[in-house]
């Protein structure tokens, strides 16, 4: 029982993160019809400038560790926002018109370059975060022991899903972004600037993706240039889970599948944990493509 | 258009002379520069056999790249031949995913699995059971076929991106499986070692290592030709394939779906077909990788592996066999040239990919259109 609710806990809290990850992807492919290859990547850029941000400013000794965290994240999710748009203007809006599959190759083309950019700015190894940042405690739950990183990991990332769900559902600019995705097209004839829309979904998706690029780099300590491609795919696979191009499926796809995925790992093999994940996918496109909650066209995003 | 002719031979000239002193005063030795000017005629007389770009006819083109590739080990060194043994290797993979990815248009991510099996399938019987490799050449071709056949059969009717994801998984679960050891037999992560090579000349001759016009004959230069005639075989056949029923059923499957199946054609059946074919010729490549290498591993067949091959077939222009061919030179024969830059390599690769959808869409070498006589 012990051993169930940790690693209940830690699904929670890996697939918080698999979640905003899968945000991005849902986002992109709702109003653009385009898997972002390079999803991943943008997020181990996140990683690495958190990374950077969090030794060289020296944040959370200046201003605490909590609110110190806080601005890393929220810097984080701005330049990875930014990287993001100009990802798509350089490598996908002169695609916009041809068939998908050019898209898709241009798409993989960013992943490899991103990926090695990364390389070479920091090289091949693994680098890893310091390990005093936030307090090592952990606090009683239901008479288990949690970690409170772990607690901290679900909260922001709900938080985050939060905001965005309502950003999209309540304001006038998500209303944009929902009328894009069902059809490009007629959103253009009522007045709303698509180039607008997928500048926006470009912002927003990459910075979710950071953000988790950042929690991943807190709650193992170390990253690499190429992680980004396997949680990149992880997080395809939980947008596909729960509907692609659907928010809330993102969200339920995301935890569900951190928690299938470290029960499996606990109860199955270790061994086989990331092929779990994508027999997940495999059996979820070959039983249901359309996802746990389906692509409900009227809410597609 | 003699005066052209006459133009593109001096500027081609002029340029082959500019590297050639650029080289030299960068210190590179002969034989570098020797294995740089054919790689890089080879491909310019490929483009000339497809495209006919430098008005000196198809057939002339076709010509000068045979006889000039199958004379290349005479004057390259073993380091260079080895060059162009990959860069066969990858031309049967990237035939071989034409079919599937070319021909049908099927957007498969997953050819390193089909390449993983063949390979294994080689490895395994061939240290185990001593099956010469040359026999075990057709058996794992049947293998990675009914591998094929087995793992397509369900996700046969997804939609293209949709079938992209699931052959990424399929690559990544046969990888995983291979680094657990699956059934014990694949050597875990460390793979199997001390596969033998095809030995065809001791057999034919029955001396170890003959000399011919004066060269020493070795592993490598075996490899070469029976690298280089299986890809001749495997052309000549698809070219065959495709203007018969099949290929033409599977261009219709690309072109349109649905007017396809309102034709008559069993597409389902057409696109299991075309995974099948596709994956017994990556299967039998994998025979002759896991003989050249003698130890394979699971981090030969990553999902790098897939996306290089399919950057073949895409950059060297999409169901067109020169085109393939073409590919395998420019992703695995260029990449050689530029070892000074190792580490930029990938990067300069990412961005030509960018560069190549936004400006070329339909590939370098894209078919030709077929022409029906009346």
């Amino acid at each position: 029982m012990e051993q169930f609710f940790q690693q209940l806990t830690n699904g929670l809290a890996v697939g918080g993160i698999y979640a905003l990850i899968a945000l991005g992807y849902t986002m992109v492919y709702g109003v653009m019809k385009l898997i972002n290859f390079a999803h991943g990547d943008l997020f181990t850029i996140g990683s690495y400038l958190g990374l950077t941000l969090l030794t060289s400013l020296m944040l959370t000794d200046r201003i605490g560790a909590f609110l110190g965290v806080l601005v890393l994240v929220v810097m984080v999710m701005g330049l990875v926002g930014v990287v993001g748009i100009v990802l798509e203007r350089a490598a996908y809006r002169p695609l916009r018109e041809s068939p998908r599959l050019s898209a898709v190759v241009s798409a993989l083309g960013a992943s490899i370059f991103l990926q090695n950019t990364i390389m070479l700015i920091y090289g091949a190894k693994f680098h890893f975060y310091p390990q005093d940042i936030l307090p090592k405690m952990a606090i009683n739950l239901l008479g288990f022991p949690v970690p409170l990183m772990r607690i901290i990991l679900l909260l922001t990332s709900l938080v985050m899903m939060i905001a965005l769900y309502l950003f999209i559902q309540k304001t006038k600019i998500g209303t944009a972004i929902r009328a894009a995705a069902i059809d490009q097209g007629a959103a253009r004839l009522m007045g709303i600037d698509v180039n607008g829309v997928v500048m926006i979904v470009f912002l927003i998706g990459p910075a979710l993706g950071g953000a988790a690029g950042v929690m991943v780099g807190l709650y193992y300590g170390q990253v690499n240039f190429t992680m980004g491609w396997l949680y990149g795919l992880k997080a395809f696979t939980a947008a596909i889970l729960g509907g692609i191009g659907n928010i809330p499926g993102a969200m339920v796809g995301g935890i569900l599948l951190g928690v299938i995925e470290a029960l499996g790992a606990a109860y199955i093999s270790i061994a086989w944990k990331d092929a779990i994940a994508f027999c997940v996918l495999i059996l979820i496109l070959i039983v249901r493509p359309t996802g746990l909650l389906g692509e409900r066209v009227a809410e597609k995003v | 258009m003699k005066e052209n002719r006459a133009i593109y031979g001096i500027l081609l000239a002029g340029a082959a002379v500019i590297l050639h002193l650029l080289m030299t005063i960068h210190g590179i030795d002969f034989q570098t520069q020797g294995g740089i000017f054919v790689i890089l005629g080879l491909s310019l007389l490929l483009m000339e056999g497809h495209a006919d770009v430098f008005n000196m006819g198809h057939m002339v083109g076709y010509a000068a790249f045979v006889l000039i590739l199958m004379s290349a080990p005479l004057f390259l060194n073993r380091y260079w031949v080895d060059v162009l043994n990959n860069v066969g290797l990858y031309a049967l993979l990237g035939l071989s995913l034409n079919i599937i990815l070319g021909n049908a248009g099927l957007f498969n991510m997953g050819h390193a699995s089909f390449y993983a099996v063949g390979a294994y399938t080689a490895a395994i019987l061939n240290t185990t059971y001593d099956i010469p490799i040359l026999c075990l050449i057709p058996m794992a071709g049947v293998a990675a076929g009914l591998f094929a056949a087995v793992v397509a059969r369900p996700i046969i009717h997804l939609r293209g991106d949709y079938l992209l994801i699931v052959t990424i998984g399929f690559v990544e679960i046969i990888r995983i499986a291979l680094v657990n050891n699956v059934f014990g037999i694949t050597g875990g992560s460390n793979g199997i070692f001390g596969i033998s090579g095809p030995n065809i000349f001791e057999f034919l001759f029955d001396t170890s290592r003959p000399k011919i016009f004066g060269l020493k004959f070795t592993k490598v230069h075996e490899f070469f030709y029976l690298i280089w005639i299986f890809v001749a075989l495997t052309v000549w056949l698809f070219h065959r394939l495709e203007s018969s029923r099949f290929g033409r059923a599977l261009n219709y499957l690309r072109e349109d779906e649905v007017a396809a199946e309102g034709s008559g054609i069993n597409t389902a059946w057409y696109k299991l077909l075309a995974f099948i074919l596709g994956a017994t010729w990556a299967g039998m490549a994998g025979v002759l990788y896991a003989s050249k290498m003698t130890i394979i591993s699971p981090e030969s067949f990553s999902f790098w592996e897939s996306v290089l091959v399919f950057m073949i077939v895409i950059l060297g222009g999409s169901g067109s066999i020169s085109g393939a061919i073409l590919g395998a030179f420019l992703i695995v024969g260029l990449p050689e040239i530029f070892r000074g830059f190792a580490d930029a390599r990938m990067l300069i690769f990412g961005l030509a990919m960018m560069l190549m959808m936004i400006f070329r869409t339909q590939g370098i070498l894209p078919p030709r259109a077929r022409v029906f006589s009346t």
